[in-house]
């Protein structure tokens, strides 16, 4: 009888990084159908379109690496990238916009480094920001909600994507552009002026927001993630614009309940902060980590000049992460003083 | 009621502990061949005291103790010795190693017992040395001498003593079996050990997932009238690590690189205190023990006491093994326990356990896929290390970071790599990882002896030729203080002389021309 050689724990548990890709995807469904029911079939046609070309750019590149490509793609990763980037970008985004924003998040941002865990920054944030940089005006053309707008049928959107000719027919502003281009407005007066605004942080916008919420708990009850990070940041941009909001002047911050339900900040908080591989490891350190992220947040969309910022908060705090391991490695078993309790 | 103290991290993995039907207990047949590793235990290896050819009875010493870190080792049963050679034996390393062979003889002829009732007359230093010569080394798994764990030094005052019933790993029911049917010895051993080592307080601790053990150790504590101490606590792997069950009961942790004795505690195995009781009382060496025959292939699983000897491969058959289905037989648990490589080796005084899991119950681990610092290892880790970031160090064999990152401090429970997602093999990084920093130690002692050598030679032959220096100097010295004594310099005389001797010469031929 031949004896099998492997060396302990014989046992496993039963989680697997296919399994958690593919929560991570399931729990972006309520945000998506969120997004699609307000924004139109954008955002579909952005996932579908750039998980194809997603699939396709990492098997050729680890094929062309000499590994077995199958192995790399049926770990999910690439497709939450992949996801996770088309839901940032605009709905009606022309095609080669995606292509290239796909492309740029896969080649450079994941494979370059080596691949699945090997990233120094979050893939989908650098797609996201190479094409926020070099394409500022497709990047900014976000579309109306419904109820303000026609929401494009089907077609529509498939000549969008593949004939963009008419970007400036769905084009419109989004809460955090009009916060940010308000100069003589008091908060109130420019919630009450603009239409696609409420306290609540904006028509549709809300709504995603509170989709990506129950996904991200969803993942929390699914173990993928801890709460550390997420509640950091969403602790930490709330405070931020506590301190910022002066009463609601004209030069207001906006409220916490505006920022905290306003652009991307609860899909930040539960899907792209919580990357594992590049954010901090310990769960201190995730603590910091989503701490700056909120505050940085904050910061740039009140100061910078882009609207939102979590793009370039996440990776700056990617550069920082290491650096918060450092510092934040916790206590090992008897290495207090001796036989101290606990702390 | 003591309060329980919760460990960090954990995993709960599922615990098929009534599989081999804890609480009972039978003999496993004696087989024909008894094969008696000379190394049963942790340190040094006994010396044969037997020749081949000779006849042993039951109990009767083969080899003996070589120095502190070692012990002796018994005959289980009469016989005779027909080899005394290498032989495979269980360990992860798949090696073989001496073995004392007797062929038994079926009629169980043993030596007459002395024990003793009144043991509390005997010092500590006398009842260790029993224990000592009765063969006991921790029987949890880690098989230290006991007579060594039983001597922390006055240094060390000993307030209480540990006894581990925690047993935490799944599968495994041999501790369980031993206090539910062996209760009342559990007890006496528990206070012949804290006698030993004067502890004030007897503390058992068992998992709650052991109802059965815990009333027959509650009985067995009331029937004895004994001031011991009973403590149940939530069952979590790894519990059961002497670190943890120590931090469990007490709130304290063993300093980094210390022992359980450096906070006032001595920590065995129930096995320990039953062997000990055995050894004083009823004056028997460790000859036999309670292994656990589990796992899915196997027909009847059961726990048995068998002949510390006896190959793996009988107790298989007994147990009825379904030869085809097994691909892996594991000395130990499923956590901690290794891959026996022959089953031909024999059971030792560690073998808590033989399990022959099917393909089904114990998949063979997928390949390793990249990990993405998920962090679910670092919040199972029992010791708080980062075993996501000590896995990249020990792949770099970065030795600064992987000190710096305590991986010493690692106990290797494999909680880390039962909870990946990524199917990583963990703890086998950190043992070649532990193992090339010891080489390396090893190595840079070595470099360092040698450098020292080459410095004391150089030193030497500096001094040598020093001395040789200040003795010419010396001479010399000598030489001139007695030229200066006699008032003239030699060599001038000398040459005097020579020139007194020419001008004679020369005067000569004057004289003769």
């Amino acid at each position: 009888m031949s004896l099998l050689k492997v060396t302990s724990p014989h046992a496993s548990g039963q989680s697997r990084v296919s399994a958690v890709m593919r929560d991570v995807l399931v729990a972006t469904v309520p945000g998506v159908l969120v997004l699609t029911g307000y924004f139109g079939p954008g955002t579909l046609i952005n996932i579908i379109l750039g998980g194809l070309v997603a699939i396709a750019a990492e098997y050729a590149v680890v094929a062309m690496r000499g590994r077995d490509p199958r192995v790399a793609v049926s770990d999910l990763s690439v497709l939450v990238t992949s996801t996770l980037l088309c839901i940032a970008l605009p709905p009606y985004a022309p095609w080669w916009l995606i292509a290239i924003g796909v492309l740029t998040s896969v080649l450079l941002g994941k494979q370059v480094f080596g691949g699945l865990g090997y990233n120094p920054f979050n893939p989908a944030m650098v797609g996201y920001v190479v094409l926020l940089i070099s394409f500022p005006v497709q990047m900014s053309a976000w579309a109306p909600p419904r109820g303000l707008a026609e929401v494009p049928g089907l077609g529509d959107t498939l000549r969008h994507v593949f004939a963009p000719t008419t970007i400036d027919a769905v084009t419109a502003a989004t809460p955090l552009d009009l916060l940010r281009q308000n100069t003589g407005l008091l908060f109130d007066d420019l919630l009450r002026t603009s239409a696609e605004l409420t306290s609540w942080g904006g028509i549709g916008w809300f709504e995603a927001n509170l989709a990506f919420l129950v996904g991200g708990i969803w993942l929390l009850y699914r173990r993928v993630f801890t709460w550390h990070a997420p509640i950091a940041m969403l602790v930490a941009l709330a405070v931020c614009a506590l301190m910022g909001y002066d009463g609601g002047s004209s030069e207001s911050g906006g409220s916490a309940l505006f920022h905290l339900f306003s652009g991307a900040t609860m899909f930040a908080a539960f899907f792209i902060i919580t990357d594992p591989v590049s954010s901090a490891v310990s769960n201190r350190g995730r603590l910091i980590f989503g701490a700056l992220i909120g505050a940085l947040i904050y910061l740039i969309r009140t100061l910078g000049n882009y609207p939102d910022a979590v793009a370039f908060a996440v990776l700056i705090l990617n550069f920082c992460a290491p650096f918060i391991d450092h510092y934040t490695q916790p206590k090992v078993y008897g290495t207090g003083k001796a036989g101290s309790k606990e702390t | 009621m003591r309060t329980v103290h919760d460990i960090h991290g954990g995993i709960h993995p599922p615990e098929r502990k009534a599989l081999s039907r804890p609480g009972e207990l039978t003999d496993a047949p004696i087989p024909p061949q008894l094969v008696m590793p000379l190394r049963q235990h942790l340190g040094v290896p006994a010396q044969p005291t037997v020749e081949v050819g000779d006849t042993v009875l039951g109990d009767q010493q083969i080899a003996a103790a070589q120095g502190v870190m070692s012990v002796p080792v018994h005959a289980p049963t009469s016989g005779t010795v027909v080899a005394i050679e290498s032989r495979p034996i269980a360990h992860a390393s798949g090696l073989e190693d001496q073995c004392i062979v007797i062929e038994t003889d079926g009629h169980h002829r043993c030596l007459d017992a002395v024990g003793t009732d009144d043991w509390r007359a005997l010092d500590a230093i006398t009842l260790v040395e029993r224990i000592r010569e009765a063969g006991i080394a921790g029987m949890g798994g880690a098989g230290f001498p006991t007579a060594v764990k039983l001597s922390p030094g006055p240094e060390r005052p000993i307030e209480t003593l540990l006894i581990n019933g925690t047993e935490c790993e799944p599968y495994i029911t041999a501790d369980d079996t031993l206090m539910q049917c062996h209760a009342d010895e559990l007890i006496e051993g528990a206070q012949i050990l804290a006698h030993v080592v004067s502890a004030d307080a007897i503390l058992i601790g068992i998992e709650d997932n052991k109802p059965g053990a815990i009333a027959a150790v509650e009985a067995a504590i009331a029937r004895a009238d004994a001031d011991i101490e009973l403590a149940t606590f939530p069952t979590k792997y790894p519990s059961g690590g002497e670190k943890q069950i120590i931090e469990i009961l007490t709130g304290q942790q063993v300093p980094s690189g210390g022992i359980p004795a450096d906070i006032g505690l001595v920590c065995v195995n129930p096995g320990t205190a039953v062997a000990a009781k055995r050894a004083i009382i009823d004056g028997k060496p460790l000859t036999h023990r309670i292994v656990t025959l589990t796992g899915e292939a196997l027909k009847n699983p059961q726990n048995v006491s068998a002949c510390l000897g006896t190959p793996i491969t009988a107790l298989m058959a007994h147990a009825g093994l379904n030869a085809i289905a097994p691909q892996r037989v594991i000395h130990g648990g499923p956590m901690m326990g290794f891959a026996v490589s022959n089953l031909q080796a024999p059971i030792t005084k560690i073998t808590n356990c033989l399990l022959a899991p099917t393909a089904t119950e114990l998949p063979v681990p997928e390949p390793a896929k990249p990990c993405i610092r998920c962090g679910h290892c670092a919040e199972a880790c029992p010791a708080s290390l980062l075993p996501q970031q000590l896995y990249w160090y020990a792949r770099a064999k970065d030795q600064e970071q992987l000190a710096e990152h305590r991986l010493f401090d690692c106990i290797e429970c494999g909680a880390c790599a039962y909870v990946c997602p990524s199917q990583i093999p963990l703890v086998q990084y950190y043992r070649a990882a532990k193992g090339q920093i010891r080489d390396s130690e090893q190595e840079k002692r070595r470099s360092d002896n040698s450098r020292g050598r080459f410095e004391a030679r150089q030193a030497r032959l500096e001094t040598e030729a020093a001395a040789r220096e200040a003795k010419r100097a010396a001479r010399k010295a000598a030489a001139q203080s007695k030229a200066d004594a006699e008032g003239a310099d030699p060599i001038q005389a000398a040459i005097e002389r020579a020139k007194a001797r020419k001008a004679d010469q020369d005067k000569e031929p004057e004289q003769t021309s």
